[in-house]
């Protein structure tokens, strides 16, 4: 079995990484890259705690070898929460109870990014569709819509009073 | 569980992908989105030995307007035919499908061809692919050949691809102004449909059903056409009650699944409670392109 060598940018830097062809790219990050932000729990396709944003697309990152990534731009959890203390989405998940464990939350706070990033005024439809994919055991998802909800809701604020 | 091991290949043409698969035979297997494959490598259901990834192929993937034809790129996301403007104006079943297929990031991922080619009965492509009489091409060693959807699908998981030749584009025809629906039941939006129903429906002047199609899903191998029921609506004025006489004509005994999650009697019920709502949502959509 052939190893390769890989390029890609993680998180707006460039890494090389040596895999095996059956290596995912989620174990590529969390074992080789050591962000372990991104959580595996079915590892295959069916609970979202493994989705990353690939390309500007989000995707299963359980579901996509690493082998495949080469020259692709990915972007876990990390990536999107700040240096020091909680980004907007995840201040809110916080404050409207959208956690308990906290295993999905990494997989879910992904979607929301990429929907508000994507979409500036979602819809509560919207909302459901982005976290469709998305498995909570504990929540219950009301916590996690309103956490989405309070997001959106402070951006029209800001359009509003700018 | 992790896959076993493989080697991967990643080719950038489309020869290059039918010379790898004809070096390895049976060996070998292609990757498209990985939406149902790589679960599938993962739980050890599939141990192929190479891998001949799609994705470097760019002339696969792309939607071309032929004029009176749509060309589909087998490589096509799922994502990206949902969001085509002219898929939507041209053959807006296809997108009423998708929307039921998985989820946003396996959509992205996910692709036409690789839908169709997977060929899992609950799938929703094949279904729309066959309520549009759609066209499969398939490229192999020794040239192309173009496969009727009907005779494209032969079983659960089962179609007529050959070892060496890949899917390579879908051709639809463009048909006349209609109204098309597409109407399942599952679980959970997103869930493999324990049932779903394509429909498609051509007004003439007066309003009445100049022509239709009812396509059923999940209920067999393969995607089921009842055309004892659209022959029942042509040239009818279509109302609550004729829809209702005329799914009573679907005939039950081509349903075969049968399982404990989902039983044949349920299945039988809710077949055609789907065919009806499509139906009725086909002629109201035809109703409004044809004003
Ligand atoms: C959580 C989840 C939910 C899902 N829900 C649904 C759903 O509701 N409905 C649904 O229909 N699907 C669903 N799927 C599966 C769908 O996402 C897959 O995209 C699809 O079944 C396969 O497409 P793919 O491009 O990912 O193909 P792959 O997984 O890469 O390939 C599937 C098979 O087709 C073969 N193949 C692929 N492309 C070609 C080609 N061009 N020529 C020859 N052979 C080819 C492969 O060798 C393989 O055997 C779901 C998947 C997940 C993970
Ligand atoms: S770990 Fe990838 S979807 Fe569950
Ligand atoms: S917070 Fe526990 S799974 Fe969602």
């Amino acid at each position: 079995m052939k190893m390769h060598d890989l390029e890609l940018s993680v998180n707006g830097q460039s890494v090389s990484l040596r895999v095996e062809p059956r290596q995912t790219l989620a174990d590529a990050l969390r074992g080789t890259l050591g962000l372990t932000g991104t959580h595996l729990g079915c590892e295959h396709g069916v609970c979202g705690a493994c989705t990353i944003i690939v390309d500007g697309e989000p995707a299963r990152g359980c579901l996509m070898l690493a082998v495949q990534a080469q020259g692709a731009e990915v972007i876990t959890v990390e990536g999107v929460s700040p240096p020091t203390g909680l980004s907007p989405i995840q201040q809110a998940m916080r404050e409207h109870h959208g956690l308990q464990c906290g295993f999905c939350t990494p997989g879910m706070v992904v979607v929301l990014h990429h929907l508000l990033s994507t979409n500036p005024d979602p819809t509560d439809d919207d909302i459901r569709e982005a976290i469709s994919g998305q498995l909570c055991r504990c929540t219950g998802y009301q916590g996690i819509m309103a956490a989405a909800r309070a997001v959106v809701a402070r951006r029209r604020h800001e359009i509003r009073d700018n | 569980m992790k896959p076993a091991p493989f080697d991967y290949h990643a080719p950038e043409t489309i020869q290059g992908a039918l010379e790898l698969l004809d070096r390895h035979g049976s060996d070998a297997r292609v990757i498209a989105g990985g939406q149902s494959l790589v679960p599938m490598l993962a739980l050890r259901l599939a141990r192929p030995e190479v891998l001949v990834d799609l994705n470097r192929i760019p002339e696969l993937a792309g939607i071309r307007d032929c004029g009176g034809t749509i060309r589909i790129g087998a490589m096509t996301r799922q994502a990206h035919a949902l969001a085509s403007p002219l898929l939507r104006d041209r053959l807006p079943l296809l997108g009423y499908g998708l929307y039921n297929v998985g989820h946003p990031p396996t959509r992205a991922r996910g692709t036409i061809g690789g839908s169709v080619s997977h060929a899992d009965p609950a799938a929703e492509t094949p279904a729309v692919m066959l309520a549009y009489d759609a066209r499969m091409v398939l490229a192999g060693k020794s040239g192309t050949r173009t496969v009727d959807v009907a005779d494209f699908m032969l079983g659960t998981f089962e179609t007529c691809i050959e070892e060496g030749e890949i899917l390579t584009e879908i051709v639809v025809d463009v048909p006349p102004a209609e109204g098309t629906a597409f109407v399942e039941l599952s679980r959970r939006k997103g869930d493999f449909a324990m049932a779903s129903a394509a429909a498609r429906m051509r007004l003439n002047e007066d309003g009445a059903c100049a022509s239709a199609r009812l396509v059923i899903g999940a209920v067999a191998p393969v995607p089921l056409r009842f055309d004892a029921v659209t022959d029942a609506l042509t040239g009818q004025v279509v109302t609550e009650g004729l829809l209702r006489e005329a799914v009573s004509l679907i005939d039950l005994e081509r349903f075969e699944f049968d399982n404990p999650d989902i039983s044949l009697a349920y299945r039988r019920h809710i077949g055609p409670v789907l065919a009806r709502r499509a139906l009725m949502q086909a002629f109201e959509r035809a109703g409004e392109r044809r004003s």
